[in-house]
C-alpha cells in the first residue's frame, strides 16, 4: 500500500494531516499502539521541517506486511550540515516559527528516536530526502 | 478524574470538544515547546500551554491527549476551534497562569 501527501513551505495548516491519515491506517491495520506512536511523532515532526523550511514537499508512505517506510522529499535550502542539524536545542527556524512552539532543535533528534531507521540526503540550493523506516515486529 | 469534573474543580472555559469530556485525565505536562510536547506528553494527558495555534489540536490529536488548556485568559484561534470540534478534543481555557494551573491540577490528580 502507498500513501502520498503534499506539503507546503509555511503552510502550517497543512502540518499534522500527513500524521493524522497514517495514524489510522496503522490503527486499521491493528499495529502496536506503542510503534504507531512512535511512527506519527516521527512523521509530524518531518512534516514540520518541511512546513517551517522548504518551498514544498511530499510525503511517501510506503506499508508493508513488516515495516513502514516513510520517505519526505522537498525542494527547499537544503541542510548544509547534517551533523549539526542532528544536535538536541540546534535549529535554524524564523522567529516567527519559533513563536509558535516549533523550531527547539529538537525535530530531527526526536525523529531519530522514534525510528529503527533515518537516512538524510541533502543538497544545498535544492532539498533534502528523508527516509524512515519503522518494523511492526 | 475525568476532564467534565476538573472544568467544574477549576471553573474553566470550554471552548470545544465536549464530547471528549468523559476522557479521564491520566495526568499531565505543561509546555509550549512543541517537539516537547510530542516527546514527552502521554496518552490521556491534560497539556497545559498558552500556544493558540491549530497546530496544538495535530500534537493533541496524534498523541490522544485527554485535553488542552490554554493559560492566561487567551482563547484558541478560530481554525483551532474548527479542528477541535471535529476531532473531538476538549480545548479548554483559564484565566490562571500556567505555573498556578499546573500547580492546581497536580494537588487534584495526586489527591484522587
Amino acid at each position: 500500500m502507498q500513501f502520498r501527501f503534499e506539503l507546503e513551505g509555511g503552510n502550517f495548516s497543512k502540518a499534522g494531516y500527513a500524521s493524522s491519515n497514517i495514524k489510522k491506517v496503522l490503527k486499521q491495520l491493528s499495529i502496536d499502539p506503542k510503534i504507531i506512536k512512535r511512527v506519527v511523532v516521527a512523521l509530524y515532526e518531518a512534516e514540520v521541517n518541511i512546513v517551517a523550511h522548504a518551498w514544498r514537499g511530499t510525503v511517501v508512505a510506503d506499508l508493508d506486511a513488516d515495516k513502514i517506510t516513510l520517505t519526505l522529499e522537498d525542494e527547499g535550502p537544503g541542510i548544509p550540515d547534517i551533523e549539526l542539524a542532528m544536535k538536541e536545542g540546534y535549529s535554524t527556524a524564523s522567529s516567527a516559527v519559533r513563536e509558535m512552539g516549533f523550531g527547539a532543535g529538537m525535530g530531527l533528534p526526536n525523529m531519530k528516536k522514534n525510528v529503527d531507521e533515518l537516512i538524510i540526503d541533502s543538497k544545498v540550493g535544492r532539498g533534502t530526502t528523508v527516509r524512515m523506516v519503522t518494523h511492526f515486529g | 478524574m475525568k476532564v467534565n469534573e476538573l472544568v467544574k474543580e477549576l471553573s474553566l472555559t470550554v471552548f470545544c470538544g465536549e464530547k471528549g469530556l468523559e476522557e479521564e485525565i491520566t495526568g499531565g505536562y505543561t509546555s509550549d515547546l512543541l517537539s516537547d510536547v510530542m516527546g514527552h506528553v502521554d496518552e490521556g494527558m491534560i497539556w497545559i500551554t498558552m500556544q493558540t495555534h491549530q497546530n496544538i489540536l495535530a500534537v493533541a490529536t496524534l498523541k490522544d491527549i485527554s485535553a488542552v488548556l490554554i493559560v492566561n485568559g487567551a482563547s484558541p484561534d478560530e481554525e483551532t476551534l474548527q479542528k477541535g470540534r471535529e476531532e473531538d478534543v476538549p480545548v479548554l481555557g483559564t484565566s490562571l497562569s500556567a505555573f498556578e494551573v499546573t500547580g492546581k491540577i497536580y494537588q487534584l490528580l495526586l489527591n484522587e
